[in-house]
């Protein structure tokens, strides 16, 4: 992204291709599901169950929102005729933003399974360090998504 | 993982996990560092050096906003030593990322033209 970021090779730019209200209901997706997911850390070290499980799933949703929101942006590009073949931009752009995508896809996997676990066995001292595993996991992915919408985004649509 | 999650730090054993009032400032902040550069593209009006600028410098401060107030990381947590592992990922990310910025910068720049490009006497 960094090189080709504007090797259009006569195709869309940025300015042509992002919405970026889109991106930001996006960043407020990831960035709610971040504040659910502390709020359930919290919840399991005052040992209610229930809660830490509501703020799971909630958290769960919020991340499949974003990830839904991604693959119609996705769609609605390669529909338009900018697929990621069409320029070294958009290789770029669909590898960078992919890649972000897969580690939240990963996420929402871990998350499910953790869900399993403490409803099943509790908030065992193995699953609150599985939990607080996956907590920095998930923090990370939206200091990640910061990079990614201010380089790619923002600055792409300056550019 | 200690009983009372209102403790701060937990000495060498584990991280915090932070308070319902942390996470909530934490929100509140990465609203407001986010909202404000979507405002100054999506507005236009600013000069395109003057918005990329502070599009970046707030971006950075997201991101540490991000690592004190969701991440926990504090000087003081395993007795500093996480702190020491944040600069040595941060120094080797920078070598990571210009390496790869400049060589990929350079492997372009002398890129073969295209075929098209030659016949048509372009570049």
């Amino acid at each position: 992204m960094g090189v080709y970021g504007s090797s259009y090779a006569g195709g869309p730019t940025p300015r042509d291709l992002f919405d970026l209200k889109l991106v930001a209901v996006n960043t407020a997706m990831l960035l709610f599901s971040s504040l659910t997911y502390g709020f359930a850390m919290i919840a399991g070290d005052e040992g209610r169950r229930r809660a830490l499980l509501t703020w799971l799933a909630a958290t769960g949703l919020f991340g499949a929102a974003f990830l839904g929101l991604e693959l119609y942006e996705f769609s609605h590009l390669i529909h338009e005729g900018a697929g990621p073949q069409r320029s070294a931009f958009l290789s770029a752009f669909f590898t960078l933003v992919g890649t972000h995508g897969l580690h939240v896809t990963f996420g929402l996997i871990w998350l499910t399974v953790l869900m399993v676990q403490v409803a099943r066995r509790g908030l065992e001292p193995a699953n609150m360090r599985r939990l607080q595993c996956l907590s920095l996991f998930w923090h990370f992915l939206d200091v990640i998504w910061i990079g990614v919408f201010t380089f790619v985004y923002l600055l792409g649509v300056l550019r | 993982m200690s009983a009372d999650p209102h403790v701060d730090h937990h000495g060498q054993g584990g991280a915090a996990h932070g308070t319902r009032r942390g996470y909530l400032i934490g929100f509140a902040l990465s609203v407001l560092l986010t909202a404000v550069p979507f405002g100054v593209v999506m507005a236009g009006g600013v000069s395109q050096q003057v918005a990329a600028g502070l599009c970046m410098v707030l971006a950075l401060v997201q991101i540490v906003v991000h690592m004190v107030f969701f991440l926990h990381m504090n000087s003081r947590s395993e007795n500093g030593w996480t702190l020491m592992a944040l600069i040595f990922t941060i120094i080797v990310v920078v070598i990571a990322l210009t390496g790869s910025l400049w060589v990929m910068y350079h492997m372009n720049a002398n890129m073969m033209p295209a075929m098209d490009q030659m016949t048509s006497g372009g570049m």
